[in-house]
């Protein structure tokens, strides 16, 4: 009994001093997240909203213009326009599918086989960022010149009669074509593909490979059922970071291609700085997120890569 | 048996793997009959794990050749040797589940009705529910039975496994040892296992090659090895042994007759590895459970022609079934005795003067020109 009610007096004195520390830590997370927060309100939310009632006003620049939930622009916009929408959706798969193509086989090379040459490797991948995006797709203009020695060879091989006939290039010239506009898509956002690519396929256990070849898998079986499915996260992310990006540039189409060339982000820039027709431009830009979203909503499904580890 | 099946041999012929210029195994001669059970012992870094690579495939010997049977497989790659591995740490598939796991091996080989084969094999490995989970979905015991499953259903000449108990608790491994080697009776494949724990080696194994810094030390069975050590090395990493500076007095008969701290010890010729000439040195082997302990006062009950030793208890450890006593001697700081607990003796305490007797037949001779304590800080380090 005694032992019973002298040992409360330790406890009472512990707890407040106990108790403040623990109050503070409460809000530590909010505290963190507050300037994330704050960033994406003034910069990324506010111009949302700004942006989703300007899709939906009328009148013009002298009069000014009023939210009238004028919901027909979406649909003038799109009927005006779907033929660049289409294009930009193309050009982008494109641009997607060939950087696969070139990055698959390089950051496989440097995760398995580029042994102490990795890092140069990959301040190589790395160093376009160094200059400028823009003086990095002017070269490319130097470099499809139409007496430059690329077009030349190409054009002494023939090569351009074919890429003529499939339309994607037009007579003795690569500038100006959609074949130049996917060129610079594919150089530009390559890195994008490259880097979640090497980070997926560096993940993978080598002992995998002995485990598939112990098991009688030939090398390319080897790759084909096992690193390659392994792999799926980066291709997923790797495409995603190249697809999306690309879809809405408008670089590349306006200095290495025509008026025929257009992607929507040639639209949506013209009808913002040239045109001034904000409703239009607004209403482009959500249509194109939309469609994104939609887009990279099915492809994430059909995947599957939530069920990796 | 008119016909000796011996496609399941492993033959290694001056097998060596050179790194730059260290040397992970040093040339070494090995056949392992079909249908053995066969470990390779040793701590890491000794070369054991390089010698089973060399033997899969996944590792170029820098020299020898490997044979299987009477087929020469030392420059086939590991998709076309006749032998499968089960890795450390399973290298299970992480993208497909346990059914294709197991049946990866058979399709590879083109083989189109898999699922009786497969359903069959995880029924052997007690896994039959299991077959649609993912591996990570899988505890590491169960992992570790894919893994078997997985390259026993292909029926390999051999069956390869790299410390495939490793990653296991004391319990469970102790209970796999006794599957695999069910496992192992059961399908009649020559098993080579690659294994630091003496204990594992000594349960599993019918033959057991005890490696040291590339070098295969001595090789024979569990019980060969335990009573008859060639090295210091395999003397201490194989369970504990006293070893104990003796010099060489005289030859009767099949005995070496030795001196050792005033007194007299007999050892059998022919268990004494090293050449005895009289005047030269020897270690003295002797295993702690060999000897008997008996208190100061009572030497004279100690029956004649056994080798005796005095000493003092330092410290004395109960275990259950048995006392674990450390005996401080003129000829050795630390000698160990392991007393079953039949009938203890009260005075055996620490501080308690004793005397120390066995019967010289299971004494054991060493060279004492290697390093006495070889082999002792490994076991250690692998226990902690």
């Amino acid at each position: 009994m005694s032992t019973l009610t002298e040992a409360p007096p330790p406890l009472v004195s512990a707890e407040p001093a106990k108790k403040p520390p623990r109050k503070r830590g409460r809000f530590t997370p909010y505290w963190l997240l507050l300037p994330g927060i704050l960033w994406l309100v003034v910069f990324f939310a506010l111009p949302m909203i700004y942006q989703a009632s300007t899709s939906v006003q009328t009148g013009s620049l002298e009069e000014g213009y009023k939210v009238t939930w004028h919901f027909a622009t979406y649909w003038d916009a799109l009927s005006e326009y779907w033929p660049q929408f289409l294009r930009s959706v193309f050009y982008a798969a494109s641009a997607t599918v060939l950087c696969l193509l070139l990055g698959y086989p390089l950051a496989y090379l440097i995760a398995f086989r580029a042994g102490r040459w990795r890092n140069l490797i990959m301040i190589l991948v790395i160093a376009p960022f160094f200059t400028s995006f823009l003086i990095r797709t002017l070269a490319w203009k130097t470099i499809l010149a139409d007496n430059g020695p690329v077009v030349h060879t190409l054009n002494t091989l023939h090569i351009l009669d074919l890429t003529s006939a499939l339309g994607w290039t037009a007579g003795d010239r690569v500038l100006a074509t959609p074949l130049a506009v996917v060129c610079g898509l594919t150089y530009n956002f390559l890195p994008f593909m490259i880097l979640p690519l090497y980070t997926s396929l560096e993940r993978i256990d080598g002992r995998l490979h002995e485990a598939a070849g112990d098991l009688y898998a030939r090398p390319w079986t080897t790759f084909r059922k096992v690193t390659f499915p392994l792999s799926m996260p980066g291709v997923v992310s790797g495409t995603l970071l190249t697809f999306i990006p690309a879809t809405g540039d408008y670089v590349n189409s306006e200095l290495l291609g025509s008026t025929d060339t257009r992607m929507i982000g040639n639209v949506i820039q013209t009808q913002f700085l040239r045109i001034l027709d904000y409703p239009t431009a607004a209403a482009l830009s959500f249509i194109l997120m939309a469609a994104i979203l939609a887009m990279v909503t099915i492809y994430i499904r059909r995947s599957g890569t939530e069920d990796l580890v | 048996m008119t016909t000796t099946d011996n496609s399941g041999d492993v033959r290694l012929s001056g097998i060596g793997k050179t790194y730059g210029s260290f040397t992970a195994v040093h040339p070494l001669d090995l056949t392992v009959p079909q249908g053995s059970f066969f470990a390779l012992l040793g701590a890491s870094g000794c070369g054991k794990t390089t010698t089973l690579r060399m033997i899969a495939g996944l590792e170029e010997p820098s020299s020898g050749t490997v044979h299987l049977g009477d087929q020469d497989v030392t420059h086939l790659p590991p998709y076309k040797r006749p032998v499968n591995t089960v890795f450390q740490s399973y290298a299970l598939f992480p993208h497909l589940d346990i059914f294709e796991n197991v049946a990866f091996g058979l399709r590879r080989r083109g083989i189109k009705s898999v699922k009786k084969q497969v359903e069959d094999m995880l029924e052997l490995v007690q896994l039959g529910e299991q077959a649609r989970k993912k591996p990570h979905q899988l505890s590491g015991g169960q992992q570790q039975r894919v893994a078997v499953a997985r390259a026993l259903i292909n029926h390999p000449k051999v069956l390869l496994l790299d410390e495939p108990l490793g990653a296991l608790d004391l319990k469970l491994r102790r209970q796999m040892q006794l599957e695999l080697k069910r496992i192992q009776t059961e399908v009649g494949i020559t098993f080579i296992h690659v294994t630091h724990d003496q204990e594992e080696a000594m349960t599993m194994a019918d033959t057991v090659a005890v490696m040291n810094a590339g070098r295969v030390e001595q090789l024979g069975s569990p019980t060969d090895l335990y009573e008859n050590p060639q090295t210091t090395f395999v003397a201490n990493f194989l369970g504990t042994s006293n070893l104990i500076e003796a010099e060489v007095d005289t030859r009767s008969g099949g005995d070496i007759v030795l001196k050792a701290g005033g007194g007299k010890l007999v050892l059998p010729e022919a268990r004494c590895s090293a050449p005895a000439t009289a005047g030269g040195k020897v270690l003295v082997g002797i295993r702690p459970e060999k000897i008997s302990l008996t208190h100061a006062d009572d030497a004279g009950a100690i029956p004649e022609g056994r080798n005796r030793l005095t000493g003092r208890i330092v410290d004395a450890s109960f275990i259950g079934v048995s006392t674990q006593y450390v005996v401080e001697s003129p000829v050795c700081d630390e000698l160990a005795v392991y007393v079953q607990n039949v009938e203890r003796d009260g005075r055996l305490v620490p501080g308690a003067d004793v005397v120390l007797h066995w019967s010289p037949a299971h004494t054991f001779g060493l060279d004492a020109a290697q390093d006495i304590d070889a082999g002792v800080e490994t076991v250690e380090e692998e226990a902690a």
